[in-house]
């Protein structure tokens, strides 16, 4: 992520920008000129329906996938987000909906997947891990994310699914300085983990930090969300304030059915801020 | 927003149950895995072979010139066996170690033939390219593995051809036997305090140097997670593809180490002596309890894995019993060694 044009940081101005954003996979096209936009300290939901594209943007946003066309921008400076390498040195972390866990490695192994820690001195130049410091460092960031956990030692694959998505999002928000993204955080889940992961999404944001969530849960939606955006069809076609819509505006959004923004400034919702700056 | 919240509320309700059932299915487990998880079984499956081989008869079988012979016999395969240890647990398989073997001992004494004389000097280069020439098939299979996406079976049978092709094209398909007599005299038949083989010695530091590579290092970390999951280790930003180069690199160089060692040992490059020694390695992996599936092995177990044929061959012989059975015993053990794997991850995987 080499920043290819500077320009002054704008602070009260989005952190996280997509603009215009397109990509193919054969004939399938996934995003056509998608735009986004995430500020700082903030719960944004992207909301769509099946194959509206929203995890394909969150992947391109991660550096999984990269774009055909359009431009990324962090803190106002444009960027290139060639890998996952490269979303992380912007201070990004994913959730992703498949959690990606190692499953044959124990919770401390994932949590510090391509971040090992290794012993101080001629060992470490080895390449000789520092296991115990690990396991400390993932048992504080459980004990802090309230992600209960009796047996740190046992492969994940053993754990519950609630538990192995406690490790994934205690992973993320360990990492994270600036965004996390979390991809359906709670499909898997049932009522008391879901209302764990929800607090936890609060609580990151409460620490500063910008979080994404991607989900089909409207109640969940409105629950944490401080602003929701709309894809449909590989565009964004909305994005409203949470606190002045209802769900049905959202819904209807998201069919296609209602296709005024929050704002009503355009009733094909393409009056956004970010398109009237271009 | 009332249907959604009812939809939700309904589908906690029938989610809590099943995280009261898990709990139980955790604990019932953990005794499960611990039993089929652990290397414990296979060193227990070794010891009482050997136990009841000692007891038919004792003097011949626990003989400290038997027990020699047995780890002579069993120290090439586990130079193999290790490296192809590395390549089973990112869930690979090569099935060109004793092909490169022949080819990197191929190259290595017709190199030393061509210098001439039987100084430190030309066998430090013999060596030499021992090694390189296993670490040019493994970097090559693991170039074609890693970058082309050619599946690991299919690469490295190619290479397990072309390598013994190779080797028959350089010797014109007579084995060469000018072999320098110090190596011979050394590494070959010599012994480390007038007790321990020196094959021996290298095999067991082999053995130990990449157990604990593989068990206490980051490189070795990074190995299980590719194996375990390939997607979340590129996801976690490990370099995979340069990953599984380099354990496929490892492989082929420990494959030109064991060329040499066994040209130390007899003397001649043994061309048409290797067409087995891949499956030989594979199985020892897979009955010391390393997965094929990836993710799960140690080290440890492959050394236990090695000895079990080993023993059993020897024993065999001994009793006077038709060494063929060895071979049957060896598949046995084998299926066994799978299907101990199969249970572990049932136990493991909960969905």
């Amino acid at each position: 992520m080499t920043p290819e044009a500077a320009s002054p940081a704008q602070e009260a101005g989005p952190l996280l920008e997509a603009r215009g954003v397109e990509k193919h996979f054969g004939r399938v096209r996934a995003l056509r000129g998608a735009d986004f936009d995430v500020r700082p300290a903030e719960v944004v939901a992207l909301v769509g329906d099946n194959g509206a594209g929203k995890s394909t943007l969150v992947k391109i946003l991660s550096g999984i996938h990269h774009a055909d066309a359009g431009e990324i921008r962090f803190a106002g400076e444009r960027v290139t987000v060639a890998s996952p390498d490269a979303a992380r040195e912007l201070g990004i972390e994913t959730v992703y909906q498949d959690l990606a866990l190692a499953p044959d490695l124990d919770p401390a192994a994932n949590l510090y997947l391509g971040r090992e820690l290794v012993r101080s001195g001629p060992l470490g130049w080895l390449g000789v891990l520092d296991k115990k410091g690990m396991r400390r460092g993932t048992e504080e960031a459980f004990a802090t994310l309230g992600v209960g956990l009796q047996n740190t030692a046992a492969p994940t694959a053993t754990l519950s699914g609630g538990q192995r998505q406690g490790v994934a999002v205690s992973r993320a928000v360990t990492w994270a300085s600036r965004v996390v993204f979390m991809d359906e955080p709670t499909a898997a889940l049932g009522v008391v983990q879901t209302r764990k992961v929800l607090d936890l999404i609060r609580r990151v944001r409460d620490s500063g930090l910008s979080v994404v969530l991607i989900s089909h849960n409207m109640p969940e939606v409105f629950e944490v969300a401080d602003r929701i955006q709309v894809l449909r069809l590989g565009e964004r076609v909305a994005s409203f304030r949470a606190a002045d819509v209802s769900m049905e505006d959202v819904v209807g959004a998201m069919t296609g059915a209602l296709r005024a923004d929050g704002n009503g400034r355009d009733r094909f919702g393409r009056g956004t801020r970010e398109d009237e700056e271009r | 927003m009332k249907p959604a919240d009812e939809v939700s509320a309904r589908a906690a309700e029938a989610a809590a149950p099943t995280e009261l059932r898990d709990e139980d299915v955790q604990e019932e487990q953990s005794w499960l895995q611990r039993l089929a998880g652990s290397n414990i079984w296979i060193f227990l499956i070794l010891g009482g072979i050997c136990l009841i081989f000692a007891l038919l008869s004792f003097d011949s079988f626990a003989s400290s010139t038997n027990l020699r012979n047995i780890a002579v016999d069993a120290s090439v395969l586990l130079v193999l066996a290790v490296g192809s240890t590395f390549v089973i647990v990112t869930a690979g398989i090569d099935l060109s170690v004793g092909s490169v073997l022949v080819f990197s001992g191929v190259v290595s004494a017709k190199l030393m033939e061509a210098v001439g004389g039987e100084s430190t000097g030309v066998i430090l280069l013999g060596l030499g390219a021992a090694l390189g020439s296993g670490l040019a098939w493994g970097l090559f299979n693991g170039v074609i593995i890693a970058k082309l996406k050619v599946p690991a079976l299919i690469v490295t049978l190619g290479s397990f051809g072309a390598a013994l092709g190779f080797a028959q094209l350089i010797t014109d398909g007579v084995d060469v036997r000018e072999v320098p007599f110090p190596l011979v005299e050394s590494v070959g038949t010599g012994q480390l305090f007038g007790e321990i083989p020196y094959l021996v010695v290298i095999a067991v530091g082999v053995a130990l140097v990449f157990g604990v590579v593989l068990a206490l290092t980051r490189f070795g970390r990074h190995t299980y997670a590719v194996g375990s999951n390939e997607e979340a280790a590129r996801r976690a930003g490990i370099h995979v593809d340069r990953h599984l180069i380099k354990v496929y690199a490892l492989a082929g160089t420990l494959s030109g180490l064991a060329g040499f060692m066994s040209l130390a040992r007899f003397a001649t490059t043994t061309i048409g002596g290797h067409s087995t020694d891949n499956l030989q390695a594979i199985a020892a992996v897979v009955i010391g309890g390393t997965s094929l599936f990836g993710g799960i092995g140690s080290v440890l177990g492959t050394v236990a894995g090695v000895f079990i044929p080993a023993v059993l061959e020897n024993g065999f012989v001994i009793l006077g019993v038709q060494p063929f059975w060895q071979e049957v015993a060896v598949g046995g053990v084998l299926i066994l060694a799978v299907y101990l794997d199969q249970l572990r991850r049932r136990a493991r995987y909960r969905e």
